[in-house]
């Protein structure tokens, strides 16, 4: 389809107080666009959430945006430690962040069933020492 | 209530966004916690927090938030007020402590206002 727009971020992992940026570029070319606002900020907390995710668990990663006309689609790729239990992760209150991001205002176990509640489908797709793959669809309606 | 109104009853200082000082405020969360602060849309809210990195300014643009406080007389730094600058979303400090703020703002009529889209 030729009005579907692609935008490619990679995120570094070293760098806390830089998650987000991507996000946040996400959001206002969504805003440009014109989406809803309902649209653009479930789709800007969901992103945020999992980039936060790369950051934090990952060492970064990349992030591939699409944006059609009634739908927008996000795939975030990682090559970390990959999620050993996606059942449990998805459980509020389960984190296995370290300390440290807790007292960075994360790892309160909220990030992956936060993204589950603001998407429209979230897929992830995760080998142990792999990497994960996490797809997210926002619909416009 | 407005972004000057929660100056005036917290007693708190301008750190950034003179311009936004009539911007109307419906509802309020104060967390240390971003994750949790995502987890509930609030329309027009305002963000208490203690926290002080870069994240807190990210969440409340992430959120539509329409100001932030920094309670426990914490201060953003430069990075965090030009993010703010960027999103146009004032700043405001307090000395009081994050119960008391919520309490003193809950007294003058501000609410949750929380909802988790199912």
């Amino acid at each position: 389809m030729s009005d579907t727009i692609k935008l490619h971020y990679d995120v570094d992992g070293r760098d806390f107080t830089r998650a987000g940026e991507a996000s946040g570029k996400i959001k206002k070319t969504l805003k440009d666009i014109g989406f809803p606002p309902e649209v653009i900020r479930n789709t800007a907390i969901a992103v945020y959430e999992a980039e936060i995710n790369l950051v934090i668990h990952a060492g970064g990663g990349e992030i591939d945006v699409e944006i059609a006309p009634d739908y927008v689609e996000v795939i975030l790729t990682d090559h970390g430690p990959g999620i050993e239990n996606v059942e449990l992760a998805m459980q509020e209150g389960y984190s296995t962040a370290p300390d440290q991001v807790r007292a960075l205002g994360f790892g309160a176990g909220m990030g992956l069933p936060n993204i589950k509640k603001y998407t429209d489908e979230m897929k992830i797709d995760t080998v142990l020492g792999e990497g994960t793959v996490m797809t997210l669809k926002i619909y416009v309606k | 209530m407005k972004v000057s109104e929660i100056m005036k009853v917290l007693d708190a200082e301008l750190v950034y966004g003179e311009e936004f000082l009539d911007r109307e405020v419906q509802s309020a969360c104060g967390s240390d916690m971003m994750s949790d602060v995502l987890a509930y849309v609030k329309e027009q809210a305002v963000l208490l927090t203690g926290l002080v990195n870069p994240q807190v300014v990210r969440t409340a643009e992430m959120m539509d938030m329409k100001c932030i406080v920094f309670v426990r007389g914490k201060s953003p730094d430069l990075g965090m007020i030009e993010l703010a600058e960027e999103n146009g979303i004032p700043l405001l400090k307090t000395k009081r402590e994050m119960f008391t703020s919520c309490g003193i703002l809950y007294e003058n009529g501000l609410r949750g206002g929380a909802h988790r889209p199912e």
